[in-house]
């Protein structure tokens, strides 16, 4: 599959171009998450911080909170860490339609955090009225998940666009060509994600509406059929002729997302418990 | 090598990349001159040049403003500035000389120079570096726009204090922006610095020579060093304290706004835990460029290296324990006040030590009194006087007199101007003839030198005792029977003998550099590897990688002749065996990913005004047209950063004769 698979055995621990034997770019990602650490420390001392003098009328987030739930996503986006790690594993070994599925698997996972937290917010808003300036808890907390939530996104993009980067033809003459198929294929990645998500909330509110499968078909057939196609749409784009340039040459890339991509899970496991574990220890 | 293939204007000569069957997209410009090799460039070098050239033209802008505040208060009761246009000058000042002038500054020579010193043939990451330096003009361009936007400019010191910044302070004017546009230049600014230090960081770890061990690294690339480690690690606390009054001025947040519950206090500790790092930002780098000129020019070795680099890592950790020490009179309570004075004490302690270290240095030495060794000289006695104030308002209950007065203003101009400025200004002197192969004349190089310093002292020195006599900081005007007259008018007049300095220093440059002496490599006989090479220095830097044996590279070279070029030979044959050199080809992405960048953030921080403007104008209400061009920007910068990470790595392989290394070497 891979245009380097004949290249031999890669050392992926030591390059001898460097002086320490690490590569650039995982130093340079090191070091990017030493930085992202303190901006996360920042938010999170601030919500600490109005959590220990909360003004008046702060509600009580524990009449808010689904712990239930959130605890499940947090089981999703700690899964998602390891189909991350599986696909540097195969891309190591210069495994190309392996790392696909890999990254396919936490693109999924990713999203469903995602989903978990958009449902979040719109429950907290609705049902338990916090919103961004109803009150500094609602600001800290929003701005401090939202952006944590926005660093999942970030790498869900950056997923996506490396998903498509190991189509890459191994023959630059044919690059014009393939930049066009990558934007389509990226514009039919974003909408089958827009659209199955929808479809999927679809039935489960109309599950839980007590309506059945023939209701929902006869309803929402639309939006069921075009997530169909569109994942026919993706089959067809990841079917690929000739060798691409994609392989173990590229595992450092990979890499250096799944150390980020780690990252933004850990960074998570902090957030859980301060934000929503301590409500009940503490206040208790 | 096929002797038929034509010399190009790099010394050596270049391969020909292979018929290309590559398509369009993925082909890399490889302009050598002009116009579109300045926008693609991904030289350090040439990066450095263009960060210096954009801080001193904001150097002068600063200045202006300066003077125009040491105009309004040269006298009394004086009408010269409003109020506002006052309070809109020192807010441009300051944020334009910390953020547009002095840092920009330092990292024209971390391009520049850092990696010459340590052997390199250009930084970890070429196009990054290049992106970094776009970012940086956006910023500057969306910290500047109030000068012709409607809005106006910030008028909310560099600090930002809240809840100053909030909504509710903003002018009268509907869609005002000019805190908004405030908030996004600074964090576009971050952004770049950040991207730019974690490319030094990886840089300096490595791309070191062969032997060039860690104790063995030239001092200022050491500071750089330590300078990446702190921009990395304290830009993100302002970087989440500008996020958060963002949010309060955009989507009603409560974060600052004491009506909701907001606590202003926590605005100080976050814009201080990265406030005071920030200060070691800009002095850092300036102890570095001395650290280099003081040895050259005492024609020593410099005395305790090791301690010098160790006092700096030390400087930079205590750094992040000390930012308290701007809040004394916040009321934080006994314990907290008494930790933190301690704690600032703490930091003079290796601060003097370096300021021994240099004296060391010139301790019978043999000094040569070039003009950059004047200015060297200069730094460390206006340093350690600005050391010496800065401990006597470490103790608390002095600084609770001397909070907000003259007396800090004096404090940190002693550091800022007397330090890191001045030692800026000696680092243009010392390496200008290998940026560009001529040498200030040491007459006018001197002259201007005396200026500065005689202007700067007169309008800081006097300070002192305005302060101490309660003259606040920040206000426009003063009453004529406070005693505080006279020191007023001299410091006012001192501004303008300084300004007179400044600018025979840039006439003298620009003529230096256009009809300068010429002068061979390495003029000053000088101990680093920079000078090794020729001048000004080819896109290659070095012909063959040089093998460091010891501190001070470069004078090691010059003493053991026959055994570095043995090793050279070895050496050259070595890389030509293995195709030359590789040079990274230039890209269009990272000034394309820059533009979306500064249109997104232009567009976002203005969206209101845009639409009142554009409403204005078409004589009908429209809405959401700012945030469309915050989308289009995004898009932009969307492409561009895909384009970037697809477009290949690139690279051409050059192959240095013996001829051009011999006809280089000969021009010694
Ligand atoms: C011996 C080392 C130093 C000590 C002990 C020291 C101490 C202090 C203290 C206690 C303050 C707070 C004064 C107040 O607001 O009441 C202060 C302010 C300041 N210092 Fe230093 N300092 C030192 C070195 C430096 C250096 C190296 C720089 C910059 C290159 C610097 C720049 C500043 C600035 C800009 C302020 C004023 C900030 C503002 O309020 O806008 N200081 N210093
Ligand atoms: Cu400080």
């Amino acid at each position: 599959m891979s245009s380097h698979a004949a290249a031999g055995h890669i050392d992926h621990h030591h390059d001898a171009t460097t002086t320490t034997g690490i590569p650039h770019k995982k130093l340079f990602m090191w070091a990017f998450l030493a930085s992202d650490c303190m901006f996360f420390g920042s938010l999170i001392a601030t919500h600490l911080i109005y959590r220990l003098h909360p003004p008046a009328g702060t509600p009580d987030p524990r009449d808010l909170f689904s712990i239930e739930l959130t605890s499940g996503s947090t089981f999703i986006l700690l899964m998602s860490s390891l189909l991350m790690a599986l696909a540097v594993n195969s891309i190591q070994k210069g495994n190309v339609a392996t790392t696909r599925k890999m990254l396919i698997g936490t693109i999924i996972f990713g999203l469903i955090f995602l989903g978990g937290q958009v449902y979040e917010f719109n429950h907290f808003v609705h049902v338990g009225g916090l919103t961004l300036n109803s009150s500094v808890f609602g600001s800290t907390f929003y701005t401090l998940t939202g952006t944590h939530g926005t660093h999942v996104a970030i790498g869900v993009l950056w997923l996506v666009l490396m998903y498509i980067r190991t189509f890459k033809p191994a023959d630059e003459s044919n690059g014009q060509g393939w930049i066009l198929k990558g934007v389509f294929h990226f514009i039919a990645f974003t909408a089958l994600t827009v659209l199955s998500m929808y479809t999927i909330l679809a039935l489960i509110h109309v599950l839980q509406e007590g309506h059945g499968w023939g209701y929902y078909f006869s309803h929402h057939y639309l939006s069921f059929g075009g997530s169909i196609i569109l994942l026919g749409v993706l089959f067809a784009f990841a079917r690929q002729s000739g060798p691409v340039d994609f392989g173990e040459a590229q595992a450092i890339d990979v890499e250096s997302m799944g150390l980020y991509w780690h990252f933004v899970d850990i960074v998570w496991i902090v957030i859980f418990p301060v934000v929503y574990l301590l409500e009940y220890i503490v206040l208790a | 090598m096929d002797q038929s293939i034509p010399k190009n204007d790099f010394i050596g000569h270049e391969e020909h990349a292979p018929a290309a069957k590559r398509s369009f997209l993925f082909a890399r410009p490889d302009h050598k001159t002009g116009i579109v090799s300045w926008l693609t460039t991904v030289d350090h070098k040439r990066i450095g040049f263009l960060y210096g050239i954009t801080s001193l033209f904001f150097f002068l802008v600063g200045g202006a403003e300066a003077l125009l505040i040491r105009t309004q208060l040269a006298f009394p009761n004086s009408t010269f500035l409003t109020a506002q246009t006052y309070n809109e000058m020192f807010t441009m000042h300051a944020t334009t000389m910390i953020f547009l002038a002095v840092m920009p500054l330092s990292a024209a020579f971390f391009n520049y120079i850092m990696p010459l010193q340590i052997g390199a043939r250009d930084v970890a990451f070429p196009r990054l570096n290049g992106f970094a330096y776009w970012v940086f003009l956006a910023g500057a361009i969306i910290l500047n726009v109030g000068f012709i936007a409607k809005s106006g400019l910030p008028d909310v010191g560099w600090f930002g204090y809240a809840p100053m910044t909030a909504k509710a302070f903003s002018s009268e004017f509907v869609g005002d922006m000019s805190t908004d546009l405030w908030v996004m230049g600074l964090q576009v600014l971050g952004v770049s610095s950040i991207i730019g230090s974690l490319n030094f960081l990886v840089t300096i770890i490595n791309m070191r020579a062969p032997g060039l061990t860690m104790m063995r690294l030239p001092v200022f690339t050491w500071m750089t060093l330590f300078t990446a480690f702190l921009i990395i690690l304290s830009f993100p606390a302002i970087t989440i304290a500008l996020v958060e009054v963002m949010m309060d001025r955009n989507f009603g947040t409560h974060f600052f706004e004491v009506s909701g519950g907001g606590l202003p206090i926590l605005w100080q500790h976050l814009f201080w835990v990265f406030g005071h790092p920030e200060v070691y930002i800009l002095i850092l780098p300036a102890m570095g460029v001395i650290s280099e000129i003081l040895p050259c020019f005492a024609r020593k070795p410099l005395f305790g290296y090791p301690i010098v680099v160790f006092s700096g890592a030390v400087i930079g950790f205590l750094g992040f324990g000390v930012w308290s020490h701007h809040m004394f009179t916040t009321g934080m309570g006994t314990v907290a006040t008494a930790a933190f004075a301690l704690a600032t004490m703490a930091i003079a302690v290796p601060t003097g030590v370096k300021i021994f270290n240099w004296i060391g240095t010139l301790w019978k030495g043999h000094l040569m009194m070039r003009t950059p060794m004047m200015f060297a000289l200069g730094f460390v006695w206006m340093f350690m006087f600005g050391g010496f104030s800065g401990i006597m308002h470490s103790a608390a209950p002095a600084d609770a007199q001397q909070q907000d007065s003259y007396f800090v203003v004096a404090h940190f101009h002693y550091v800022l101007i007397g330090g890191s400025i001045f030692a800026l200004l000696a680092g243009i002197h010392y390496w200008f003839p290998l940026m560009f192969g001529r040498k200030v004349s040491e007459f006018w190089g001197k002259l201007s030198f005396w200026v500065i310093f005689a202007g700067f002292n007169i309008t800081f020195f006097p300070m002192h005792f305005l302060g101490l006599n309660g003259m606040p900081r920040r206000t426009f005007t003063y009453d004529g029977n406070m005693g505080w007259n006279s020191g007023n008018l001299i410091a006012t007049i001192g501004a303008f003998i300084l300004g007179i300095g400044i600018a025979v220093y840039f006439v003298v440059m620009v003529y230096t550099y256009f009809k300068g002496q010429k002068v061979g490599r390495d003029p000053w006989d000088a101990r680093t590897l920079e000078w090794s090479i020729p001048n000004p220095p080819p896109a290659h830097n070095f012909d063959v990688t040089p093998k460091v044996h010891a501190r001070d590279a470069f004078w090691y070279e010059k003493n053991n002749k026959a055994e570095v070029e043995a090793e050279k030979a070895k050496q050259a044959a070595d890389d030509e065996a293995h195709g030359g050199i590789h040079m990274p080809s230039n890209s269009w992405f990272p000034i394309i990913t820059a533009a979306g960048f500064l249109i997104g953030a232009l567009f976002f921080a203005g969206h209101n005004t845009f639409d009142h403007t554009m409403s204005d104008l078409l004589g009908k209400d429209i809405h959401g047209w700012g945030v469309m061009g915050a989308i289009i920007g995004g898009v932009i910068m969307f492409f561009g950063a895909w384009m970037w990470s697809v477009e290949g790595p690139g690279g051409y392989h050059l192959h240095p004769t013996k001829a051009d290394g011999d006809d280089a070497a000969s021009s010694h």
